[in-house]
């Protein structure tokens, strides 16, 4: 399989298997003009099998929702052809209109102008709770 | 500016403080007489309620304040679609202080993000009500002294009573305290809750039968199985009897067992309890206006 090389811009690698076209749907890459490729079950000597984007252009990358979807995956950030930048995700303190929440006595559910926020109340379960309700957010 | 809406937005030595001050106004009430001259109390009440609306405007009354009340959401402008955020803002232009209950988890934060004036959560749908907390702390402060190494019984709707949760989270601060945790299976106390005793270290019982474990305890907290917090009927009525206490239920109990209650109680506690000296319900609401006249002189920041 042939995917050309990038002049500049990332590749997300390291994504849990499986969660690449969660990743694509939530930092909304549909909607961008340039190449975007997503390799699903890639062969990984770390992980077994990975899933990885690479995305031709230098775009707003929302690290939060990377970090909460795939707190393994890493982005090489590319530039003129170069690796210039390794970041590695970790999971963030606050979420910010990524998950919502699904309780039905939530302020959030009739209010909905309102951003839906989660904190983060438990790293090693990576556990996330609605900032209003305390509702636990279901994956 | 401070608003409490959850019973952690209060530190431990803040909790004591306000119960001190509220030792302090039921030894000498004439010296708090005029404490909040000139200001005023907005109560928001979204949600029916008798004794936490009529608690606060009491409360701010007798500090020599003002109240403006809104009791029924009907005739506000919520039921035209205003927003709890524009509301708040609102309010703060006319009051010092907002008191406010709603049925939805959750607004009085929302509230309290764009109110320029405190706010205090009279309660959020089954989520938090803090100053019932308050009102509990300070009738266990005064029925036993002490917080430290008390067997406390909560029964009844351990899952979507707020009270139980909100008590919880005062009382694991203090050491030596268990927990007995009654209730039927539908009605359990949440996990995250249980998570919360146990890394503070403490112990607790999780069981259906609450005349077994009667002998051990210190206090023995009631609650009522709330209707409102059901979305179906017939749950509702399969559980809303699952205990009923009597004199013949306490035969076993400590004599000095203190009995209580966040009220409005359906049946739960039969009325043949109320002449017995270890209930401390009515105790209780009396205790809560104490401590919420306290509250208010903290937040508005009255010496």
């Amino acid at each position: 399989m042939n995917i050309d090389s990038i002049k500049n811009g990332f590749v997300i690698d390291h994504i849990e298997a499986g969660k690449g076209m969660e990743v694509y749907n939530l930092l909304a890459l549909d909607s961008l003009d340039c190449s975007v490729a997503i390799i699903k079950n890639a062969t990984s000597r770390k992980m077994g099998k990975k899933d990885i984007i690479k995305i031709d252009a230098k775009i707003e990358l929302d690290m939060d929702i990377l970090g909460y979807v795939s707190p393994t995956a890493t982005v090489d950030v590319i530039e003129d052809g170069k690796l210039c930048e390794k970041k590695k995700m970790t999971l963030p303190e606050k979420l910010t209109n990524v998950i919502f929440c699904k309780n039905p006595r939530c302020i959030t559910t009739t209010e909905q102008e309102l951003p839906n926020i989660f904190t983060l109340t438990n790293r090693e379960l990576h556990e996330y709770r609605c900032a209003y309700c305390e509702t636990k957010a279901s994956k | 500016m401070r608003s409490v809406i959850d019973i952690k937005d209060l530190s431990t030595k803040e909790l004591e403080e306000i119960i001190a001050v509220a030792e302090d106004i039921i030894e000498n009430p004439e010296k708090y007489a005029h404490k909040c001259d000139g200001k005023k109390l907005a109560t928001l009440f979204f949600e029916p309620s008798t004794r936490t609306r009529l608690s606060f405007e009491a409360a701010m009354y007798e500090l020599g304040g003002h109240v403006l009340s809104m009791s029924d959401a009907t005739s506000s402008s919520a039921a035209k679609g205003e927003s709890v955020a524009d509301t708040a803002k609102t309010v703060s232009c006319y009051a010092d202080i907002i008191a406010m209950r709603h049925p939805k988890e959750g607004a009085p934060l929302v509230a309290a993000m764009n109110a320029s004036v405190p706010v205090i959560n009279a309660g959020d749908g089954g989520h938090n009500h803090p100053t019932q907390t308050l009102a509990d702390l300070l009738t266990i402060h005064r029925e036993k002294g002490r917080f430290e190494g008390l067997t406390v019984g909560l029964c009844g709707d351990l899952k979507f009573g707020r009270t139980v949760h909100s008590l919880i989270n005062a009382l694991i601060r203090y050491k030596g305290i268990k927990f007995v945790l009654i209730s039927p299976d539908e009605l359990k106390v949440p996990s995250y809750v249980k998570n919360e005793i146990k890394e503070c270290g403490l112990e607790y019982i999780q069981t259906k039968d609450l005349e077994e474990y009667m002998p051990q305890l210190d206090i023995l907290y009631m609650t009522r199985v709330q209707r409102e917090r059901f979305f179906n009927e017939e749950d509702y009525l399969r559980l809303k009897d699952s205990y009923i206490l009597t004199p013949e239920k306490l035969a076993n109990a400590k004599e000095d067992l203190s009995i209580m209650h966040p009220l409005p109680r359906v049946n739960e506690i039969s009325v043949s309890v109320d002449d017995d000296k270890r209930a401390c319900y009515f105790k209780q609401v009396l205790n809560g206006k104490y401590m919420r006249m306290a509250l208010i002189l903290k937040l508005l920041e009255v010496k």
